[in-house]
Order: C-alpha cells, then structure tokens, then sequence
C-alpha cells in the first residue's frame, strides 16, 4: 500500500518535472519572440513595436490594420535579418549543444573544433584567389562552407578510428583551430589592404547579407537536421552516460557519432557560410540550457536551439541600438555579451 | 543456453582467451572469478560482441554471434560494465528508463514509467526515483544501473562486479534478487565477482579463470580448494563449512603464511634484508 503510493507520487512528480520542463521552454520562446520583435523595430528608422506587431500578425494571415511603409520595412528589409538571427542563433546553439554531448565536455562546440576557423579561412581563400567565375555572393557562402566541411570530414575520419577518446578529439580540434587561424592570417599577411579589409569584415559575422532565398536554404537545412537529431534524442542521452554505457543499452555508438558529428557539421557550415563568424554562443547556450532543464535530449536540444537564438536576435537588437545610426558587427556583440555568462556560468558551478 | 567454443582473444600482444569452452544454462547463476588482468572483462566484452575474437564460436540456442547481426544480437543481453561514474544531469527514473531505449519516445509511456518505478521498488530504491543521479553515491549508482539492467528484460544477463561499491546490505539485496529473478525468469546470468565467499554463496556454477584460461568449473563444492585458491592467486586459504554446507574460506595474511611455511633461519635472513633494506 505504502509502496503504491510511492510509485504514484514518483509519477506524477515525473510528469511535474517535464511539465515544469515545458514552462521554462514557454517562457523563453516568449522572451525570443519579444527580442525578435524588438530586432524588427530597431534599426535606422525605428518602428513602433505596436505597429510591427501588426504587421508581423497581417503578415500570417491576422485581420491588422497596417501602414503600407511600415509593411514594407518589416517584409522586405528587416524581417529577412531577424529571421535569420533566430535561425543562426539556434543553429550554434544546438551545434554546441551535440559537440558536448558527443565529446562529452562543456568547452567542445563548432567553434571551438575549429570548424568556423575553417569556415573563415574557406570565404577567405575565396576572396582571395577570386570567385572563378561565380557571383561572389555565391562563392564565397561556398568557399566557405566546402572547408568547414572539410575540417570536419578531417574530424570524421579521427572518429571512426578504433579506441581514439572523446579527449584526442577534442585536441585534434583544437589544433585544427590554430591551423585554420594560421592560414587565415597568411591569407590576410599578404592580401592588399583593401581585401584584408574585406576578409575581416567578413569574418565580424554580419547578418546584412540576409534574404529570403537565402533564409529559404538555411531554414530547410535547419528543419531537416533538427529533425534527426530530435529522432535520436533519447540514444544521445543514453550517450551521455558514458559510451560503453550507450554501448550495453544497445546504441550503435561509432554509427550514432558519425551520424551526429555530420548533422552537426552540416548545420554549422551551412550557417556560417552565410552570417560569418559568430563566437561562444555555442558554447555558452547548451551550458544554460543544461542549467535549465537538464540533459534529457528530449528538452535540451530544443532549449539550447530557443536560447541561441534568443541569445543572437538580443545581440542583433543590441547591434543597433549601442551607436544609434551604425551597425556594429554582430560577432562582435556576442563576444561581448557572451563573456559575462560565461563567467557567471563558471562562477556558479562552483560546490 | 549459451555456448562458447575454442574461444581465443588477443588484445595487442596479450591472450586474453586461450582455447576457452564452456556452456552456460539458463536459470543458474554462474560466477567469474580469476585475478586481476586475467580477461574478465574481456570475457564479457567478447560475449557482448565489443571485442572481436580471434577464433571461436559463440551462441545463444541457435543464434550465433556475428559482426553482421551486432544489434540483433544484444538485444539479448543485460550488461552492466565495471564503470559505475554517472555524472550526467538526469534523474534516477530517467536513467532506469535509458534501459528500455528501444521503446522509448518523445512523450514518455505511462506503462514504462511503471515498469522502471517496480524495477527500482524490487531493490528498495524507489525513494530515490526523482533524485538527480549527480547527487547520488557510487553504492546508489551501482544499484540504479541494476535496475537499468533489469529494464532491458534480458535473455543473458552478464554484470561486470555489481557489488563493487555497495554495502553489505545492498551486495545481499543485489544478489538475492538477481539469484531469484535468474531463477523465476530462466535468464542466463554471468556475474564476475571478486569475493569468493559471496561468490561461494550464489554461484551455481564458478568459472575459474587465469591468464586466459579457464582453470576450473562447477559447484563451489566441488570446486574450491584450498590448493586451487594457492595455484590461482598464490594465496593460502583455509576453507571450512558453513552451516548450509557452503565452502567458507578465510585466506592468510601472506606474511604469515610465509612464516609457517619457512625454516627460522630463513625468516631471520629475510628479516635482516628487511631491515637492511630500510
């Protein structure tokens, strides 16, 4: 008797906890969607946020009353970008998110393994050497993403190797990082100033670039690869238990890695070559979202892609807003919102 | 039953099984136990198809082992490794769910929930089920993923020394249950066990191993000896009989046993490298 209401009360706390699980998820889709509104208005000529709530709710098929130039505003210019910096932010943040896991470390993301280096390096080579043909606009998106691929197929192959740890990993990442860095400086060493210029600029992160064809590509590479990884949330928790743990739980755990690492890379050049270089959200948004709701995959893959992108269309309202009039590189916003989570993070884990 | 024929396993340059056959039947509790480094583990590992052997043959019934049918095959299995670190932000009954994997989807079943919750009530653990499993002990981990093991509703259940970290309470509630559920379930259980007086108690059958062979198997009536302990361990035993009939067995501390076996003025000689030593 005593142990069947036991057995009740552990289910319906079970069922509490992934409601509360829920709740936090609820409230930060209302906090994005409120510094994506914010991100519509803001910007040279500052809308009404009334306004642009109207005619984002016109926009899907609401009875709104709206002023034909703010319409236009929104529809043409500024809603491809806020779009976008929700999109990129939730891609780094899911990236982020599964490169932990799978490394099964805190400090692993995209970033950190050297794949945006890689990214970075590519767009750069692009410039360099020169389009071959191609409109730039398409070139350089494509430089960039065939060498974050390629750094990451480099990662691959390490992966399938027998007995090599999530720890060699990760060093093999790391020096990926530097070598990339190193090429990049190179290319920049003895490019004119004036692509120097360029390169760097491109590598701040800018969401500018932003348009609906574009959106179109990175937003169908998005759902697909969320999609998968949502189908595989329970093995990559059972990952996290350790891989021979995974292993005895019956996960194909070299067949899951790879499969991961490839959605993972994929994402991440995808969104990199178009936006640039954007740092630490990777790192910092699965560390929150783990805070938030834990490591069951079923909560924490969508989490950390809700506070990514929240975390990107802040720093995109906040691009702004700091110097009214200028555009300040997004990359660089992050980093400098990033620092003091990060901090506060760390600070926070300490028993 | 589970059959092993001509097994041999190398790792590198060590022979970890050499020639090894035995079967197993269902329904009986059979106990490794061997010194360290001896292929234990090993042993496990190749049965569950993460080692590749060398040469041999291993079947379930009529089912055999192959690299090409991996998954089919350990969907037989209940493994529980040595490791028993779960530092992970999960609770308990989240983890004791990981057990059932192929069942599980993105809206969690009532009936599984169920199922994990009596699993953790059968060893007393029930009381933890909400708790995260970060702020559990190594004991309470070990017994979570006991209970993670039972979960998988295992043909062959095989635990790689289950009763590392527990108490003496929890080694008996593990053990007993495990001896009843093999019984009533007529699982193919294979435990490696480094006491010999537990594995005295639970074995139907003991599988003595060293480097890589196996040395001895049967009832540990029959089977632990004193010279059999002296020949695997190089450790000196008594065994006597508890009052069940069960071989107890009490080793000698060896410095001790060396004293007996020793002439005086050998001691003596040893006693004074001793102390030139220091």
């Amino acid at each position: 008797m005593q142990s069947s209401g036991l057995l009740s009360d552990a289910i319906s706390n079970q069922r509490r906890s992934e409601q509360r699980r829920w709740f936090v998820m609820s409230i930060l889709f209302v906090v994005l969607i409120t510094s994506f509104i914010l991100d519509v208005a803001t910007g040279p000529s500052l809308l009404n946020v009334k306004e642009v709530a109207n005619a984002l709710l016109h926009l899907i098929g609401f009875d709104t009353p709206v002023d034909p130039t703010t319409e236009v505003i929104v529809t043409n210019l500024r809603l491809p970008i806020a779009i976008m910096a929700v999109i990129v932010g939730g891609v780094l943040g899911v990236g982020g998110a599964e490169m932990q896991t799978l490394l099964n470390n805190p400090m692993a993301s995209p970033y950190t393994l050297g794949m945006a280096a890689a990214a970075g390096f590519g767009a750069a080579m692009t410039l360099y050497v020169g389009s071959l043909g191609l409109n730039a606009n398409v070139a350089v998106p494509l430089g960039a993403f065939v060498c974050c691929m390629l750094a990451a197929a480099f990662l691959f192959a390490l992966a399938t190797m027998q007995h090599i740890s999530s720890g060699q990993l990760i060093l093999a990442g790391i020096a990926l990082l530097f070598l990339f860095q190193s090429l990049l400086s190179l290319v920049q060493f003895i490019s004119s100033p004036e692509l120097s210029q360029q390169i760097l600029f491109w590598l701040f992160g800018s969401l500018s670039k932003a348009s609906w064809s574009n959106l179109l590509i990175v937003g169908s590479v998005t759902l697909v690869c969320m999609i998968f990884l949502m189908k595989d949330a329970w093995k990559l928790t059972a990952l996290r238990l350790g891989e021979e743990r995974a292993k005895s739980l019956g996960v194909n755990v070299s067949r899951l890695r790879l499969k991961t690492l490839f959605i993972v890379a994929l994402m991440t050049a995808t969104v990199t070559s178009f936006v640039g270089i954007i740092g630490f959200i990777g790192i910092v948004a699965p560390n929150i979202a783990k805070i938030l709701v834990g490591e069951d995959q079923r909560f924490f893959i969508p989490l950390s892609f809700l506070i990514g992108a929240f975390l990107l269309s802040s720093a995109s309202v906040l691009s702004k807003v700091i110097v009214p009039g200028a555009l300040f590189p997004i990359g660089i916003v992050t980093a400098i919102i990033g620092v003091p989570f990060f901090f506060w993070l760390i600070l926070g884990k300490r028993r | 039953m589970l059959t092993i024929n001509q097994l041999n396993v190398t790792l590198d340059t060590l022979t970890l099984a050499k020639d090894m056959s035995f079967s197993l039947q269902p329904g009986k509790v059979n106990v490794i136990i061997g010194p360290n480094g001896t292929g234990k583990s090993t042993l496990l590992k190749t049965l569950f198809g993460d080692i590749k052997a060398k040469s041999g043959d291993i079947r379930f019934f009529d089912q055999a082992l192959s690299t090409k049918q991996l998954s089919a095959w350990r969907t037989l299995f209940g493994y529980m490794p040595q490791d028993i670190r779960l530092d992970v932000e999960l609770s308990v009954l989240e983890v004791v769910l990981l057990g059932q994997l192929d069942a599980l989807s993105l809206r969690l079943d009532d009936a599984l929930i169920e199922q994990a919750l009596s699993a953790l009530d059968k060893i007393g653990l029930l009381h933890l089920a909400n708790r995260s499993v970060n702020k559990l002990s190594g004991g309470q981990c070990q017994m979570i993923l006991f209970a993670q093991a039972l979960m998988r509703n295992p043909k062959i259940l095989m635990l790689d020394e289950p009763v590392s970290a527990l108490d003496l309470h929890f080694q008996h509630v593990l053990l007993d249950h495990l001896d009843e559920q093999t019984k009533q379930q007529g699982w193919v259980t294979l435990m490696v066990l480094h006491d010999l007086n537990l594995a005295a108690q639970y074995a139907d059958n003991l599988l003595v191993l060293k480097g890589g062979q196996l040395v001895e198997s049967g009832h540990p009536k029959e089977i632990l000896t004193p010279e059999l302990i002296k020949n695997v361990y190089g450790v000196q035993a008594e065994i006597s009989k508890d009052s069940h009939g069960l071989p107890f067995v009490r080793t000698i501390r060896r410095n001790r046993a060396e004293a007996n076996a020793l002439p005086d003025n050998k001691v003596t000689q040893s006693a004074k490298g001793i102390a030139n030593a220091i």
